[in-house]
């Protein structure tokens, strides 16, 4: 059943859900930093449209840096506008940032300990139509190993928004990833959101199997819970926005009450969000996983829901995958 | 204003000093950059005790000016001008690249008070220097940033999207210092990848430019006087440097960018330092 303690939209599962894509909230978010810090700049490599970054111009055109195509230079910028007291937020597809300033990240930003917000925008297959170059699907993996790099995907434009605001305030390095496509708003100004935390969006006192989901594709997962619920098979959906530092113990609760998982998000399936839960989980509790994601490919053109559908990412597909792995644990 | 003669004099005696240690510091670590560190030593001595404004019981003071540097593996210079300076012993400097010293192989900004930022990787330090210098504008501050690059680091992509912003920006709180010493690690510059026309490249980027002889303090503080008055861009000053200066054996061979002295070297570079001035 639907947790009611994550005050979840009351349309949760109808067909009029209201949609919004993560980078919306992005835009909003970042207007609200600067309002409660004016430390707050944010930079743009020449997205600003796309990324959201004009709603934060329009407010506060003095604190918004044009940086042209730029990513490297805009990374060390906002590693020395930082050095000078500044909360910077860089801006630009993930594919590029931190696609083609990972260096610059790692030595000016993650080891020089300066609080820089980096946003990559449109990651994952639901970019869409603009095909594998733009898709980026590595990004988490390469910003988890980085020391002190604390990383979060959130499930919605809701989440993003609180997500932006509580980066803000960290005083520390942090990788925030944000989606193109139009993606059910399933959360509310009222769902708890605190860095680090895990929020359970289905829960059940017997689960079979535990799904953890990080980012926008955490609705599906939700929606194949329902589904799995309505045949009979009861299910745990843990909603996981922050990667690193990962919620150890949600994480544990629910393997344990399960003692099965699968893992779910729009990246490689190696090295990614799956792959974290799979380090932390076979330490500390090993259990049976199946890791959801894309399987050592690049995307490609389509629509979204073409690509989720064809990656495996869709909530029939989460279905399906968590029918297998029960069975499995069933068998064996 | 103009240095006076006793000044130049005091100033070159600082500059030997730091070149002694520089070496010692160097045969105790067994590893290290040599020819960069020796050249920078008059540059860095007019910085940390004529140009900057800065406190070195107090490396946190707000009204500092900014000194970054770029090209991060000449940091024995930096850490024995710090040394020197009194940031900390002159003694630290014997344990440059050592376990548990704080003076690591390239600067890390988190484990040594004074230095501005992490280096070592080459062509973000003018990137870093122009956003604090886009920074310190916002807040009407009034300290100024410089920012010490190599030439070889000219070749980094990075370098010229900085060059660009500060630039398109006006940044006149900004002041570039290229060690133009003609060296990098596999060869001289122009033979490695062609950088010049340096001037000019800078002034293309809307840059003030100014050329100068990199071991003349006098000069050298002269022109960094000249950009405190130039209010519409940034400046670029290419001082021109001798590789390994100090020590005649090894001034402008390259085969000493990235190795160096032995201590029975070390002694014979420290006399040369001392029979050269």
């Amino acid at each position: 059943m639907l947790n009611p303690d994550a005050k979840l939209s009351d349309k949760i599962f109808a067909d009029d859900i209201p949609q919004a894509a993560t980078r919306d909230g992005f835009g909003t978010g970042s207007v609200e930093a600067g309002k409660a810090d004016e430390r707050v700049v944010v930079l743009s490599a020449d997205l600003k449209e796309s990324t959201r970054a004009e709603q934060f111009e329009k407010e506060f055109s003095g604190r918004f840096i044009e940086m042209g195509v730029a990513e490297q230079n805009m990374a060390t910028v906002a590693a020395g506008m930082a050095a000078a007291g500044k909360i910077p937020f860089i801006t630009s597809y993930a594919a590029f940032s931190p696609g083609r300033n990972y260096e610059q990240i790692r030595t000016t930003i993650a080891l020089n300990n300066m609080p820089v917000k980096i946003c990559g925008m449109h990651a994952g297959v639901s970019v869409g139509p603009d095909g594998a170059t733009h898709q980026m699907l590595e990004d988490i993996g390469m910003m988890r190993m980085l020391p002190g790099m604390t990383v979060i995907s959130p499930g919605d434009a809701e989440e993003a928004r609180k997500a932006v605001v509580a980066a803000a305030k960290t005083g520390t390095p942090v990788y925030l990833r944000f989606g193109r496509a139009a993606t059910p708003t399933f959360t509310t100004a009222e769902t708890p959101f605190e860095i680090g935390k895990a929020l359970t969006l289905w829960r059940s006192d017997a689960p079979k199997v535990a799904i953890l989901a990080t980012g926008a594709v955490s609705y599906a997962a939700l929606v194949a819970a329902k589904a799995l619920a309505e045949g009979g098979l009861e299910s745990i959906v843990l909603h996981v926005p922050t990667v690193k530092p990962l919620d150890g113990g949600a994480i544990l609760e629910a393997a344990k009450s399960a003692g099965c998982v699968i893992t779910v998000e729009e990246h490689q399936s190696a090295g990614g969000f799956g792959g974290a839960v799979a380090e932390f989980l076979s330490e500390y509790h090993p259990v049976p996983i199946r890791r959801l994601g894309v399987q050592d490919q690049f995307g490609q053109s389509g629509s979204p829901d073409e690509l989720l559908a064809h990656y495996e990412l869709d909530a029939l597909h989460i279905e399906e995958k968590a029918r297998e792995l029960i069975r499995y644990i069933l068998q064996s | 204003m103009t240095l006076t003669d006793e000044q130049v004099r005091t100033l070159e005696k600082q500059a030997e000093a730091i070149r002694e240690t520089i070496i010692h510091s160097l045969v105790a670590a067994g590893s290290g950059h040599t020819a960069g560190p020796l050249d920078m030593a008059d540059i860095f001595t007019a910085f940390y005790f004529h140009i900057l404004n800065h406190d070195a019981k107090n490396p946190q003071w707000e009204e500092r000016d900014r000194l970054i540097l770029s090209n991060g593996h000449i940091c024995p210079v930096l850490y024995a001008t710090l040394a020197h300076a009194g940031y900390f012993s002159v003694e630290e400097c014997l344990t440059l690249r050592q376990f548990g010293s704080r003076l690591q192989g390239h600067p890390e900004r988190e484990r040594l008070p004074g230095l501005e930022t992490t280096s070592g990787p080459l062509g973000s330090g003018l990137s870093q220097a122009a956003g604090q210098a886009y920074a310190a504008r916002m807040d009407a501050k009034k300290h100024r940033i410089y920012a010490l690059l190599s030439d070889g680091e000219q070749e980094e992509g990075n370098t010229w999207e900085a060059a660009m912003f500060a630039g398109k920006n006006k940044l006149h709180n900004l002041t570039a210092v290229m060690d133009r010493n003609n060296i990098q690690i596999d060869g001289n510059t122009e033979d490695v990848m062609p950088l010049e026309p340096l001037a000019d490249k800078y002034r293309a980027f809307n840059w003030h430019v100014l050329e100068v002889n990199g071991h003349d303090i006098r000069a050298f503080v002269a022109a960094v006087e000249e950009a405190k008055a130039i209010v519409e861009k940034p400046t670029m000053i290419l001082a021109h440097t001798i590789a390994g200066k100090g020590v005649p054996e090894i001034e402008g061979d390259y085969r000493w960018h990235g190795k160096p002295p032995t201590a029975e070297e070390g002694e014979r570079f420290i006399a040369q330092i001392h029979h050269a001035q």
